[in-house]
């Protein structure tokens, strides 16, 4: 890789200039090192290493406290077979898919209207993006309000006259994942349109010039040349709203408390409620690796296409 | 990028050539822009959009400032009739929780005890790791790097417990310095890369300069790059001090309920079981949590949007 060469020619050159002192590679600039420790640690210690304790753990029989009695897979047997984790799975996905065309498709039509050289765009990228510089809580707390069956939404409509009108997602199982969709769509799409307004004024000028030569329609353009040019951003904004989603829990926690009933429950709480509530240890662990596999599943042919792509090309 | 002045121009000369093409829209010569379909379409779509997202904003102002009785009456949308501060007095001193009746003010410092160290403890350890890992790389520094950015991908749940495990034999668990440890920690991955990225960006002449020079490690951070990096450094700032102001996972997890955060709090009191729902309250209570990210948001502007897009497109 280029970068491993480039660590190489930087220690050629530091050779050249102080290397005649210390001999040895690895002493060389040890306060370098020592620096890095913290870091290291971090890697190794927590993430790699607390991955993999989880991981071990989630094939034990682990209750209150984390013991190393082996149960094979019957924690993932349990899990599958128990109903809130299937409702969760079934939750997140749906939450997940919507989320995801959601996102990108309100993100890319808002930057795509702000990069038509507007005025006020500071303003208008402000209002868009504001939410997200809010909590789950918070925004979970503020859509439970505008969604109060009583006095918001389905209340006014009812008060116009139109008294047969129901819309009440968080205390309707069948439709409580869009009430909760509606509140993450609001707090994140900015970030989205933020990284596609950025790929946007990345696109050469020449090419908006040569289309408008050729007389192709504005949203022709968009569709046939712009967004086929900005997939690598689509793909970092999609890993990237991908991977929030998977951590989905402050806003159910906020907004529905999983409820009604376990109609809106999502892994992360199924873990939390697990490891922290029902002393359940072994079946937070197992919950927590299953989390870590659908990352892994959305991240590997990512990665390929990123990286094995490049070395590649 | 293109710079602004040429960006301008196009646009001028672009609107001048629409003008032309389309006949039936041309009002005679006029300096700036013509009020066109096209810019009633783009203003109009672009305006309804902004009241959708300034709504929630909206409702919770209106909604903070009325009496109950004015609640149960009307809607949500409703202006007050009758303005009263009493709510967000309420919120802030006798909300109750479930366990204590000492309203938000405890979480608002709580969060403060917690925000300061973690922002200064994060910020350091990732500026040198980010400045380490882009001057003065080694054989296998990388590979480092490259665990520990995957740590921002794999889901909290799964390195929750043992980092339980890890601060309860270093007895720092249930205390704030605990948690900030945790926030220091879980704040790595992106803060590094923001760094990295940024060192890395910076001449290279300078820091050879400086090593010819005879300047050692710390000395080129602090005389060199550091004062050179103010803009990222504030970046860094931002990220972290709303990402931690907002959190409520590892609040809940690592803290005892007297210390817990104000998003942890708030939760609590308009969650809570107990009692008549007094909206007002509630909804005071969460302006007043989402008011500091908010100031932030507002007073750093396009810094703002410079760290996650440093954070997101880079990565």
């Amino acid at each position: 890789m280029a970068v491993a060469e480039d660590a190489g020619s930087t220690g050629h050159r530091a050779a050249a200039s102080s290397g005649a002192k210390r001999p040895s590679r690895l002493l060389r600039n040890p306060m370098s090192k020592i620096a890095l420790v913290p870091m290291i640690a971090i890697a190794l210690v927590v993430f790699l290493g607390g991955t993999v304790w989880t991981i071990v753990y989630s094939f034990t029989d682990s209750g209150l406290l984390p013991r190393l009695d082996w149960a094979g897979l019957e924690q993932y047997d349990r899990l599958w077979s128990t109903r809130k984790w299937i409702v969760s799975i079934q939750n997140l996905a749906l939450y997940g898919f919507a989320s995801m065309i959601g996102t990108l498709v309100i993100g890319f039509t808002l930057a795509a209207l702000l990069d038509r050289k507007i005025r006020f765009e500071g303003v208008f990228r402000s209002i868009f993006l504001y939410p997200f510089a809010l909590s789950f809580i918070v925004t979970g707390l503020v859509w439970q309000w505008i969604l109060n069956p009583q006095f918001g939404v389905q209340g006014i409509v009812r008060g116009w006259g139109w008294e047969s009108f129901s819309f009440d997602p968080l205390n309707n199982p069948n439709i409580v994942m869009w009430g909760l969709l509606i509140a993450g769509l609001w707090q994140g799409t900015g970030l989205v349109m933020c990284i596609m307004l950025a790929g946007l004024r990345g696109i050469d000028e020449d090419i908006w010039k040569a289309s408008r030569v050729d007389g192709i329609p504005v949203w022709k353009t968009y569709i046939r040349v712009i967004i086929p040019m900005m997939r690598p951003v689509f793909v970092t904004a999609l890993v990237l709203i991908a991977s929030g989603i998977v951590k989905l829990y402050d806003l159910v926690v906020a907004q529905t408390g999983g409820g009604p009933g376990i109609s809106s429950e999502v892994p992360a709480k199924y873990v939390m409620s697990a490891m922290f509530g029902s002393q359940n240890l072994g079946q937070g662990f197992a919950a927590s690796s299953m989390m870590l596999l659908s990352v892994v599943i959305i991240l590997i042919p990512w990665a390929y296409l990123e990286f094995g792509g490049k070395k590649r090309g | 990028m293109a710079n602004p002045a040429t960006l301008g121009a196009t646009g001028a000369a672009m609107d001048a050539s629409r003008g032309q093409m389309s006949s039936d829209h041309h009002r005679g010569p006029r300096p700036k822009k013509a009020l066109s379909r096209r810019n009633i379409m783009l203003y109009g779509v672009l305006i309804v959009v902004s009241l959708y997202y300034l709504l929630p904003l909206y409702v919770m102002i209106v909604t903070s400032l009325k009496g109950m009785p004015e609640i149960r009456m009307g809607n949500v949308f409703g202006p007050p009739l009758e303005v009263t501060f009493e709510p967000w007095a309420k919120a802030w001193s006798q909300a109750c929780t479930g366990i204590n009746c000492d309203g938000l003010s405890r979480g608002f410092f709580n969060s403060v005890q917690i925000l300061i160290p973690s922002v200064l403890m994060s910020i350091a350890v990732a500026s040198v790791s980010g400045y380490a890992l882009s001057m003065w790389k080694f054989r296998g520094s990388e590979v480092f790097f490259t665990i520990l950015l995957m740590g921002a991908f794999i889901p909290y749940q799964v390195m929750i417990y043992p980092v339980v495990l890890l601060l309860r034999n270093m007895g720092l668990f249930g205390s704030l310095s605990g948690l900030v440890l945790v926030h220091t920690v879980f704040g790595m991955p992106i803060l590094v890369l923001l760094f990295r990225n940024y060192f890395a960006s910076l001449p290279v002449e300078l820091f050879k300069a400086a090593r010819v020079d005879g300047a050692g490690f710390w000395q080129i951070f602090f005389r060199i790059m550091a004062p050179m990096s103010l803009p990222i450094f504030v970046v860094a700032m931002i990220l972290q001090v709303t990402g931690i102001w907002n959190d409520f996972l590892f609040g809940v997890i690592y803290t005892r309920p007297d210390q817990y955060p104000m998003t942890v709090q708030l939760n609590n009191i308009v969650n809570s079981v107990q009692g008549v729902k007094e909206y007002n309250v509630n909804m005071a209570a969460t302006l007043l949590t989402g008011l500091v990210p908010l100031t932030v948001y507002f007073v750093s502007g396009k810094l703002f949007v410079r760290g996650i897009a440093a954070g997101a497109v880079k990565g």
